[in-house]
């Protein structure tokens, strides 16, 4: 289990940042939503894995529970990224309309043929 | 009165002139007077407590963390020079009254002036270093502006800038050295450092702590080779001159070496350094200013020789010269701001300050000539007045110093330098005031008003008084100063005639050879004009320029404006830095079993690497690389689900839909495909890295993943606690509303101004041409032919009060089970975007009745008030209470204030999301978009259905 979750983490990693390192704004944006995805499960991780021990409190019998730490700190991660993807895209569709190009670079760095 | 108002009165006040200057001029300075007035009697007050040996203090501790405490304390020293400073300035308001012509905006002018006024005070009362050097920059930049007064003058403008980069990098190099010192000492209050000598000598860090404070001292006093800026700062208006390039701001410098005297004087550095400097700056100063033609510059390089003189005598190191310094600052304030006062009054009146275009004004202007003429005696060093006295005891000093072994050096300088100082003295009164009456004057001089002359009248009777009966005006206060500034009780005696002694013979050299100079003057002057003099300000400018062609060649060579750059530089350094600390560091073995894997979560890993790969290969195709991402987000919050994270999982999906649903949105006015322009060169680069980083975050978290935690975590305290503190069940939401309340406080307020940027970004864009653009675009995309579909509009209207009860459901439940405020604010938020897109933004913007901002608003004050109701009950911020109820026939239940802090938290999401999609929803709003009916097909109407056809 800790393999899958850890190689998944490590493949949106690698995913994101290919993707960020594109030149139009769009791919950038799905490259920092995967990477956003990599991130919070990262967060949780910390916690370590344990299945089918939720941190809902029972009443009745001593059980074991996982983590609740990371898990209210990734649930307002999650939350907060959305509204910083709300924020970029609002960015990159102000951009694009008022320039009439969705590329991130500037004009001249582009001409001098960097990073294409 | 308490040092505190007196340091701050002028700040106070400065806020009066600027506003007064509607009811005119005199109201203007008769506040600025009035403030200045007000602090001067003040700091009297504490003049027979000052004199008879006491140190007054005012403490406050501001930031203690810090060591930065709002001390002040008030000594002979500080009690002088605020004397000098807010009597002078009370002279000087008076002066610029009359000064100032009408054009000139006088409200500034005296804010500035108290401005300026209010950080020498600082600098001179201050017993923290740190508060010290505070007002040290303020004074720099307050100068900053005065020189700068006469905006529409080139040379103005350019002598601010050029008193500004000298001053405050001055400023920079001292503000090392005072922390240099504190650290040594382990305070930053000055009587602490005062009393550490031995500590601060021998210790290694002595050198350049002295090199870096005297690098802030020379700036400011203009001390060879910094001197240039001064000259140039004469641009300013000329009460400006002789307020702050005599008597106040240049001798800041001054007062610091004086203050720091007793723990950095003393040492061959010290004297080689400060004493070498004052000397070159003396002579070189005196012998400029006997060739500089304008009266203005003349009297600049003669202030500058005059701050040599104090600063070689302090150089020297011993009592005596000290008690000669100080009586030297007091003397050159005085006659110096007079003459600085007259030079004015002729440039004013005779409309030029040009020494070759004047002579003969003595029978024009009889006040302004015997002002101009004591005053220049004294400066000349012509008995009785006070100039002599200063001169005569800085001779006798200079009479037996040596300088590397060598006796005849200093003596010899200081001769020729006061030779120079008598004969520019002597050029002032013969070349502007003596000789014939001149026709073409290109004014018409006469004696100014009273108001103009009054101040510079003040300052000569001084010159006389303390120059005739010096052992009974002047000796209290240089003796407690000397105490003050030695931190010892040098004997000081004060009078007229020493006997024929050495310094005696000196001064008679040199007022006779000053006499021969000017006679001389004309074959002089030829000779200077020959020779080759480095023009300091070419120098200056060819160093600023260089410097900012290095600055922009660095910037745009690091900065070119390629963000994809800046990503990569960013990722790959922070990679190189995680793999050094994981070479450098040690990782023990792995303790914790692996859990097992069943098929359910094989299977969302399988479709999780799989959507991933699709993305990355078919990423130019936008829409099918979104739909993708959604597998990513939902396999994600089913694998939270799986590890026992419930309220992941539903906040996971809940936004995931919000997030799709808003880049739909945005891809709706975006190219629908990413041109393929990459060289397979790049890609490989960047799949290289992107590979290397990825296998680092996964090997990382792995790694943790099998290993017990290093340390106890506070976890089980929250699980403890939970129910028996906080009331609830489900522990992730406790911990949000209650034990980490305050931080979920800050996340709905990044969440609401997220919200409001994206709302105030789409009001920025739409008002400019872009809107004329959106509204005859034509889709790229060929539409569907129904764009609000019976079906869907009928399902999401029979669904909406649904999702609302179970977004409060899901509320009512979260503090015992998955669920809370977050969560229900997205589903609800949901509910309302579902009526947005079945039956289009016109229809249902006008159902919505409630701006999407209050609801924001109205969030952020909830749980702000529920936060306050704690302070009532003499608790802290957020506190949580809760209890149970019971009525019949109801079951208990359970009331929580944390309850109504999650109601701010959902109210706060549900507001912030939408906002952030009707703002971008607005973007596609088109005039004819908004149907006039509830609903396109309606059986019971037998209009024509008004579908609208293909565009």
């Amino acid at each position: 289990m800790e393999l899958l979750v850890a190689s998944a983490v490590g493949v949106l990693t690698a995913a994101g940042i290919y993707l960020i390192l594109r030149r139009r704004t769009f791919p950038v944006i799905l490259g920092l939503s995967l990477l956003s995805y990599a991130v919070n499960v990262f967060l949780f991780a910390t916690g370590r894995l344990l299945v089918g021990a939720p941190p809902i409190l029972n009443k009745y019998e001593e059980v074991a529970y996982t983590d609740p730490l990371p898990q209210a700190l990734v649930l307002t991660a999650i939350v907060i990224s959305f509204g910083m993807t709300a924020v970029v895209v609002m960015i990159a569709l102000g951009a694009y309309l008022s320039s009439k190009t969705d590329d991130i670079n500037m004009d001249d760095a582009a001409e001098a043929g960097e990073d294409a | 009165m308490s040092l505190f108002l007196i340091a701050a009165l002028p700040f106070l006040g400065a806020v009066f002139p600027a506003l007064l200057i509607r009811a005119g001029r005199n109201a203007s300075a008769s506040s600025a007077g009035l403030t200045t007035l007000l602090a001067f009697i003040g700091l009297m007050l504490h003049a027979p407590a000052i004199l008879r040996g006491d140190v007054i203090t005012a403490k406050f501790d501001w930031m203690p963390g810090l060591g930065l405490n709002a001390n002040f304390f008030l000594d002979g020293l500080g009690f002088m020079f605020a004397g000098l400073i807010l009597g002078i300035g009370l002279l000087i308001i008076v002066y610029a009254r009359f000064y100032l012509s009408r054009q000139d905006p006088m409200g500034q002018f005296y804010t500035f002036l108290l401005l300026f006024q209010g950080a020498m005070v600082g600098i001179v009362t201050s017993d923290n270093i740190l508060l010290l050097l505070v007002f040290w920059e303020l004074t720099s930049l307050s100068s900053f502006l005065l020189i700068g007064y006469w905006k529409h003058l080139p040379e103005g403008r350019q002598g601010a800038r050029m008193a500004l980069t000298v001053t405050g990098m001055g400023g920079l190099a001292m503000i090392g050295g005072m922390l240099i010192l504190g650290n040594i000492v382990g305070s930053y209050d000055l009587t602490v450092i005062l009393q550490n000598k031995e500590a601060i000598q021998t210790s290694p860090l002595y050198l350049p702590a002295l090199l870096l404070i005297l690098a802030g001292c020379f700036t400011k006093s203009a001390q060879f080779p910094f001197h240039f800026w001064l000259p140039h700062a004469m641009a300013a208006p000329t009460p400006v001159s002789a307020y702050l390039h005599s008597a106040t701001m240049v001798k800041a410098g001054i007062f610091l070496m004086a203050r720091m005297w007793p723990v950095l004087s003393g040492t061959p550095e010290w004297f080689y350094i400060v004493s070498t400097a004052g000397l070159v700056t003396m002579v070189m100063g005196a012998v400029i200013a006997l060739f500089k033609d304008d009266l203005k510059a003349l009297l600049a390089f003669s202030t500058v020789s005059h701050l040599g003189l104090i600063t070689m005598l302090l150089g020297f190191g011993t009592k005596v010269a000290a008690v000669a310094a100080i009586f030297h600052i007091i003397n050159h304030a005085t006659f110096k701001a007079a003459l600085f006062m007259s030079a004015g009054i002729v440039d004013h009146e005779a409309h030029t300050r040009d020494i070759k275009r004047l002579g003969g004004l003595r029978h024009l202007m009889p006040v302004t000539f015997t002002i101009a003429v004591i005053a220049s005696l004294s400066m000349a060093g012509i008995p009785p007045l006070n100039g002599f006295l200063s001169k005569e005891l800085m001779l006798e000093e200079a009479a037996h110093t040596y300088w590397l072994g060598n006796p005849y050096i200093v003596p010899g300088l200081a001769v020729l330098a006061s030779l120079f100082s008598a004969a520019y003295s002597f050029r002032y009164i013969g070349h502007v005031f003596l000789g014939p009456k001149r026709d073409d004057y290109p004014g018409h001089p006469h004696d100014p008003g009273f108001g103009m002359w009054l101040s510079p009248a003040f300052l000569v009777v001084l010159v006389i008084l303390i120059g005739l009966f010096s052992g009974q005006i002047a000796e209290p206060l240089v003796q407690v100063v000397a105490d003050a500034v030695t931190q010892q009780h040098p004997h000081v005696h004060l009078k007229l005639w020493h006997g024929v002694t050495p310094a005696l013979y000196m001064s008679m050299v040199a007022v006779g050879g000053g006499l021969v100079a000017l006679l001389a003057h004309k074959k002089l002057e030829s000779i200077w004009n020959a020779l080759p003099r480095p023009e300091a300000k070419v120098i200056f400018d060819q160093v600023i320029a260089a410097a900012s062609q290095l600055a922009e060649r660095v910037t745009v060579g690091l900065h070119n404006g390629s963000i994809t750059r800046y990503a990569l530089i960013m990722i790959v350094f922070s990679t190189g830095v995680s793999y050094v600390a994981f070479q450098t560091g040690t990782l023990p073995e792995a303790t914790r079993q692996v859990q097992a894997v069943g098929p359910l979560p094989l299977l969302g890993w399988f479709s999780l690497i799989v959507a991933t790969g699709f993305i990355l290969y078919h990423h130019h195709n936008r829409l099918l690389a979104l739909v993708l991402i959604g597998v990513v987000g939902l396999v994600v919050s089913m694998a939270f689900n799986y590890l026992s994270a419930p309220d992941l999982a539903l906040t996971q999906i809940s936004v995931e839909v919000v997030t799709i649903i808003l880049m739909l949105l945005a891809l709706n006015f975006l190219p629908k495909e990413t041109p393929k322009e990459t060289p397979v060169k790049t890609k490989i680069r960047d799949g290289a890295i992107a590979s290397v980083a990825g296998l680092g975050i996964g090997g990382l978290i792995y790694a943790l993943m099998t290993r017990d935690f290093a340390a106890d975590t506070i976890s089980g305290y929250h699980l403890a606690n939970s129910y028996k503190g906080g009331g609830g069940t489900n522990v992730v939401n406790v911990i949000l509303v209650d034990f980490r309340g305050f931080d979920t406080f800050g996340e709905i307020i990044v969440l609401g101004i997220a919200a409001m940027v994206i709302f105030a970004l789409t009001e920025a864009v739409l008002g400019t041409k872009v809107r004329a653009y959106l509204l005859n675009r034509k889709p790229d995309l060929p539409q569907d032919g129904d764009p609000h579909p019976l079906m869907m509009v009928v399902a999401t209207r029979v669904i909406m009060p649904l999702a609302l009860l179970v977004a409060a459901y899901i509320f009512f439940r979260g503090h015992n089970l998955p669920g809370g405020g977050f969560i229900a604010g997205l589903i609800a938020a949901i509910a309302i975007i579902m009526q947005y897109m079945a039956s289009g933004f016109g229809w249902a913007t006008e159902r919505q009745r409630m701006f999407y901002h209050g609801i924001i608003g109205a969030g952020v004050l909830i749980a702000a008030a529920t936060g306050m109701g704690a302070w009532f009950n003499d608790l802290p911020f957020l506190t949580s209470a809760f209890g149970y109820i019971h009525w019949e026939p109801l079951e208990e239940f359970e009331w929580a204030t944390a309850a109504l802090f999650d109601l701010g938290v959902f109210l706060a999401v549900v507001g912030a999301v939408l906002l952030a999609l009707e703002s971008l929803a607005r973007f596609a709003w088109q005039p004819d978009t908004t149907s006039e009916h509830a609903m396109e097909i309606n059986p019971a109407r037998d209009d024509e259905p008004k579908i609208k056809s293909e565009v």
